[in-house]
């Protein structure tokens, strides 16, 4: 018997190219780096079955930073690459790096279908919630109200929520975290790669240039610890140090905030995190930040597999070539044919 | 019809006349089963040994309100006992299923050809929706021709009474009542069709015995209606094809076939991202049910999801194809430039239609030779090959896989809606004659640095193949400039202009690897070149062979190898004093050759969407010797 050699696992620094990274100083996608490199290592990853593919962006620049095969494709359409990329080899590990221009606006059809289809990859998402690579214009995210060089009297378009268009075309797992949560990302990464199926990770991404703090009443350095849910799988919906919870308001169909005295959750009616629930994703979703003191809800915010794509359409493909014989002659040949004789004259044909 | 020649055989019975051959075309509306009716009398016709043409023409609208002109479904054949390479410039006997469709199609008549019509379709109703003020079968307007008028709809209903289909159902047999007739007419064997009929209908025995009662009931009433002159039986006796084992081919088919064909031959799974659009979508059908020849089919959200997920399969390993018509094209433009700097093999088919914008999805146009040569951002040339018939598509499908893989490059292969639809015997080729071209992917890790996926073979300029998945090859592609040296991003001024050079050399270089031009008729030099490309091939062939009968001067350069051109091309049209290009456009071709090699080509164009007629061609050949 041979011995294998188990492979050695590889370091984070491992997953890092020779290439000079390019980002602005101070820039989110740093984090990120950092986050998806140390999850790579920790998950085992080989360099050479991992592909990751992005389209057009600040964010898109990730494949050339990462030690393992890469394409940077064109604007929008690395959801579509990647499809071929893991329809032609199963074996790969897919990550498809996008933004919120890139996924949702040139790109959104693709990111519907790639959800609705259920393409096994990880979907990382950088939402900065601007055009950082074309200077600073307003994004299908940008706030009601962002000012900036295509909007200078203020964006009037009404912001689309990434994780609500991932569960409406269908996604099923659907997450979401910022560049900064070194402790939970690479959690939130391990289980989005564990997940068979698409896995969106929505990741808020702090622009330095031309978006600086959006995200600072969560995720900034000075962010009031309270304003973050962190949701875990089977426990109570709580934040503020266990204060405050989440509960469902019958009567509206919707969630609300409630106190927690003593601990004693139960009491409060505080709701339990069920994954699996798209009814309760969709109130996650749906839940107003910083309105009626309604927190950030991060985390795995719905996880429920079903049958990845790729592994079915093998699975059909593999079914109905079953027995068949892969005979050029006899595909040529099939249908009605006729046989004209060697001893017909040959005329002017 | 043609030319009638007296029937010298021994047989007792008198012989019906002997034709070398006959056009024939069927017309009705889109719901009246005119293709299907020409499908099968197409088999019944290429198993009677005849070599044929075919040219199916119908609407965009799959049921557009009965009884309108611009509902009318209409398929035409050519078939004879000579080589028959068009469908035919006018029909000698039109089958007319309503006013409407011998409004739309009369004019096309040869004059004094035979027109069946079913009287039972010309009520005042469908008259006025064709907009004739009077019957035409009575007001004496068809005096040049021959008309039979039959009840049709009544001699179906007729034929199909015993087996209780409500009179809609009923009057559906009527193609086959029809069909029935015309299989009588050409003495050609109803087994075919009714071996067919079982087929579709299966299971649902009641269907298939009122078709074949109508099948045969037309057969029979041509058989003992005793018609008169107008509607007698004749011959066209089976033509002298070379020995082999033949089938009837589309173009749809015969490409499919040879993608099938070529992948196989380059020794990989092929993967085929397309998204359905008029006339390409019979490309995904066929190649849809093939599973086991390691063929994956994708149906994209949209046209640019349809190649970027093939460039994507190209990028792992597979042979990656696309399929569209121009719209399409058009969408996938800017992901063909990132196979092109990419550098990736990567098979694009393009069955061309009317147009701009959707044009007219259903008819035939050769108008995206300037978008398959020219029509990118930036410089970013690639191969364009051209198809010149149903079965010429098996072919130039090989060659577009062999030259996209030996090159690394996107190669456009244009067919069109004409060649797409129509069908053709074939005579099938022996495929273990084709020559393989196995692939080798790229797997040697270097023992120090790392590895340029930019590494070419000084010889044919094209990059390695390295499949992800390999160990110690790990490495970064993507739309930015790479750097000739390593691989990597890079914004260096004369690296821009040396990889530019590169892409632009590597596609010249091929045409030192594709066959010199020939003359597909005549000689080298002389007084006139019609030069084509595409599916004009069967009209000019004919125009130039019945020229050249003539005596006139005038050879037929027919090209494949649109981009780059073959070698030899400039001195052969040098050779001529005059050059004559035809094409279903404003003159793309005609354009192209004036930039290659300064020659005074000169066009002659038709864009009606319907394909040239020979003697148009032969007109302009006349004119151009003038």
């Amino acid at each position: 018997m041979n011995d294998i050699a188990p492979l050695a696992q590889l370091s984070p620094g491992d997953f890092a190219s020779d290439q000079e990274v390019r980002w602005c100083p101070g820039c989110g996608d740093y984090s990120i780096l950092k986050a998806v490199q140390r999850t790579l290592s920790q998950i085992g990853a080989r360099p050479e079955s991992t592909v990751c593919i992005s389209g057009i962006g600040c964010s898109s620049r990730f494949p050339y930073y990462l030690e393992t095969y890469g394409y940077h494709t064109i604007h929008g359409r690395a959801p579509a690459v990647a499809t071929g990329v893991k329809l032609a080899n199963p074996a790969l590990d897919v990550w498809i790096v996008t933004g919120d221009g890139d996924g949702l606006s040139i790109g959104g059809n693709h990111m519907a279908h790639l959800l609705r289809r259920n393409l096994d990859c990880q979907v990382l998402l950088f939402n900065n919630e601007i055009y950082g690579l074309t200077k600073g214009q307003a994004s299908p995210t940008s706030r009601i109200g962002t000012r900036s060089p295509s909007t200078p009297f203020g964006s009037i378009e009404q912001p689309m929520n990434p994780c609500g268009f991932a569960l409406g075309a269908g996604a099923r797992f659907i997450a979401r975290a910022y560049d900064l949560a070194q402790k939970e990302l690479p959690e939130i990464l391990k289980r989005a790669h564990a997940h068979k199926g698409a896995s969106f990770v929505e990741i808020y991404q702090n622009c330095i240039v031309y978006n600086d703090g959006v995200f600072a009443d969560f995720a900034g350095k000075q962010a009031a610890r309270d304003a973050v849910l962190w949701l875990q799988p089977g426990q109570p919906m709580l934040f503020a140090g266990g204060k405050k919870g989440l509960k469902l308001d019958r009567e509206h169909l919707q969630l609300e905030v409630v106190q927690v005295s003593d601990g004693d959750w139960r009491a409060a009616g505080v709701l339990v995190h069920d994954e699996t629930s798209g009814t309760l994703a969709q109130l996650l979703i749906e839940t107003p930040f910083a309105e009626s003191g309604f927190p950030m809800v991060l985390g795995v915010i719905y996880c429920d597999p079903a049958p990845p794509f790729d592994v079915v359409m093998i699975a059909q493909n593999r079914k109905m070539s079953a027995g068949k014989p892969r005979d050029l002659q006899m595909l040529l040949r099939s249908g009605d044919t006729w046989s004209v004789a060697g001893d017909r004259p040959i005329g002017n044909a | 019809m043609a030319t009638v020649s007296t029937d010298t055989g021994a047989d007792v019975r008198p012989s019906p006349p002997a034709l070398d051959s006959v056009v024939v075309r069927f017309a009705g509306d889109s719901g009246d089963g005119m293709q299907l009716t020409g499908g099968r009398f197409t088999l019944s016709t290429a198993l009677a040994g005849n070599d044929l043409a075919t040219f199916p023409d119908f609407p965009a609208e799959i049921r557009a309100p009965q009884g309108t002109t611009f509902g009318v479904s209409a398929f035409q054949i050519n078939f004879g006992s000579a080589s028959i390479e068009t469908a035919g410039d006018a029909p000698d006997v039109l089958m007319a299923m309503n006013p409407a469709a011998l409004k739309v199609n009369l004019a096309d008549l040869r004059a004094g050809g035979l027109i069946i019509a079913d009287t039972g379709a010309f009520d005042q109703r469908n008259l006025t929706k064709a907009g004739y003020a009077a019957n035409p079968l009575e007001d004496g307007s068809l005096a040049p021709y021959q008309v039979v008028g039959l009840d049709i709809s009544r001699l179906t209903l007729e034929a199909v009474k015993p087996f209780g289909l409500g009179n809609r159902e009923a009057l559906r047999c009527k193609n086959m009542w029809s069909l029935g007739l015309v299989l009588w007419m050409f003495d050609r064997g109803r087994e075919p069709v009714i071996h067919w009929l079982k087929g579709r209908f299966g299971s649902q025995s009641q269907l298939l015995e009122a078709n074949i009662a109508a099948l045969n009931a037309g057969n029979a009433y041509g058989e003992t209606a005793e018609l008169g002159p107008a509607l007698t039986q004749c011959r066209v006796p089976p033509a002298a094809m070379a020995p082999g084992l033949y089938r009837t081919v589309t173009g749809a088919e015969a490409l499919a076939l040879g993608l099938v064909a070529g992948s196989q031959l380059a020794g990989l799974p092929m993967f085929f991202g397309s998204y359905p659009i008029t006339p390409a979508s019979p490309i995904l059908h066929h190649l849809a049910r093939l599973k086991e020849y390691d063929v994956t089919t994708f149906q994209a959200e949209d046209e640019i999801a349809a190649i970027c997920s093939a460039i994507g399969a190209s990028y792992a390993g597979h042979l990656g194809v696309t399929s569209s018509s121009g719209p399409g094209l058009a969408l996938k433009t800017e992901a063909l430039g990132l196979a092109v700097v990419s550098e990736l093999p990567l098979v694009v088919v393009n069955s061309q239609r009317s147009g701009p914008s959707t044009g007219m999805p259903t008819k035939t146009e050769q108008s995206d030779l300037y978008q398959a040569v020219y029509g990118r951002n930036a410089d970013s040339p690639l191969v364009v090959l051209a198809a010149r018939s149903p079965s010429d598509c098996f072919e130039v499908a090989i060659e577009a896989v062999r030259l996209a893989v030996a090159f690394m490059t996107p190669v456009i292969l244009l067919s069109d809606g004409y060649i797409a639809n129509a069908a053709e015997p074939w005579r099938l080729p022996d495929p273990e004659a084709l020559e393989p071209f196995a692939v080798e992917f790229y797997n040697r890790a270097p023992t120090e640095g790392r590895i340029n996926p930019f590494q070419r073979d000084p010889q044919t300029l094209k990059r390695v193949w390295i499949k992800p998945g390999t160990p110690g090859l790990m490495h970064r592609i993507g739309g930015i400039e790479k750097s000739f040296e390593t691989g990597d991003i890079s914004y260096e001024p004369d690296n821009h202009q040396k990889m530019t050079n590169t892409r632009k050399a590597k596609i010249d270089g091929i045409a030192d690897f594709i066959p010199e031009q020939t003359v597909s008729l005549g000689k080298a030099g002389g007084k006139l070149a019609v030069v084509g490309w595409g599916s004009t091939y069967g009209p000019i062939h004919q125009a130039v062979g019945r020229s050249r009968a003539r005596g006139a001067d005038v050879s037929h350069i027919h090209l494949r190898h649109l981009w780059p051109l073959p070698r030899n091309l400039g001195p052969l049209l040098r050779g001529y004093e005059r050059i004559l290009v035809p094409e279903m456009n404003t003159g793309q071709l005609k354009t192209v050759l004036r930039d290659q090699y300064l020659v005074d080509a000169k066009p002659c164009n038709k864009v009606s969407g319907q394909p040239f007629r020979i003697a148009e061609i032969e007109a302009a050949i006349d004119q151009a010797l003038a």
